[in-house]
């Protein structure tokens, strides 16, 4: 069986309408699965590492938008036993202490990434 | 108060850009102003009145639980809001980019138009914003 890496590159990109990130939610489904997976937050998705997020509060006219919970979806793909790493120059980059991550996050540098991507037999970037 | 025209090109559920335009139509009635807003290509898609609400396994929630934002409620909740409020609000779909997908069956107060409409829409406006696709 092939070990498989998600890159999440991109946050936030369809997450309103989702009520989570599909990205995210695909590799936790594999897991469920039974497949071996792992997953890479780099650029602008290292946002999701960040604990206090909090998306209520959205409405259109009388209508209440309940939202993603990222928070929630990180801790159960860390509960589920998935490695998930977050790139350390980006979080630097977007003012991201380690303080305000996630308990359980693996932060890794730039230069890590390709012996990351040389662990695992198929990457698929998102 | 002003007129303004927004159009919307990205299909739902695929971008940010998609809640970010209803915020501003929501921001606009709230304030009165009239809008007229213009759904280009896969934007059609939005106020599909197909769209169902699913259970979602990976976060172990029933359809109640997960209650999936479907845009055409959306749409529904912000029509009755100006109705309610009195403001006008045009909803109005490329007709042509309707057909291309199929998607003919639209939720009540979803018009049909053209390019044509989108630019009377313009000229008849004090502001138009144009939210692109990538």
């Amino acid at each position: 069986m092939g070990r498989y890496l998600s890159i999440i590159d991109s946050a936030g990109r369809a997450t309103i309408e989702e009520q989570d990130d599909t990205a995210l939610w695909f590799t936790h489904a594999m897991k469920n699965g039974g497949a071996e997976v792992a997953v890479l937050l780099r650029a602008d998705a290292v946002n999701y590492a960040v604990l206090n997020q909090d998306a209520r509060g959205l409405r259109f006219g009388a209508r209440a938008v309940k939202g993603p919970d990222m928070v929630r979806d990180v801790k159960a793909v860390l509960a589920k036993g998935i490695p998930l790493y977050a790139v350390v120059e980006d979080l630097a980059e977007r003012g991201i202490a380690s303080s305000q991550l996630i308990p359980g996050i693996e932060q890794i540098p730039r230069s890590g990434i390709a012996r990351l991507v040389e662990g695992h037999d198929r990457i698929l970037t998102w | 108060m002003a007129t303004i025209t927004i159009g919307i090109m990205d299909p739902p559920y695929e971008s940010a850009n998609t809640p970010t335009a209803f915020r501003m139509v929501d921001a606009a009635l709230r304030k009165g102003h009239a809008v007229n807003v213009f759904c280009y290509e896969g934007a059609t898609a939005l106020g599909f009145a197909g769209q169902k609400q699913h259970p979602n396994a990976v976060h172990g929630a029933s359809i109640e639980e997960e209650d999936h934002p479907n845009p055409k409620e959306w749409i529904k909740a912000l029509l009755a809001f100006a109705a309610q409020r009195q403001v006008k609000l045009v909803w109005c779909n490329c007709g042509m980019c309707v057909d291309e997908r199929g998607v003919e069956d639209q939720v009540p107060g979803v018009c049909r138009g053209s390019p044509v409409d989108a630019w009377k829409y313009c000229e008849g406006s004090d502001g138009v914003l144009l939210i692109g696709t990538e």
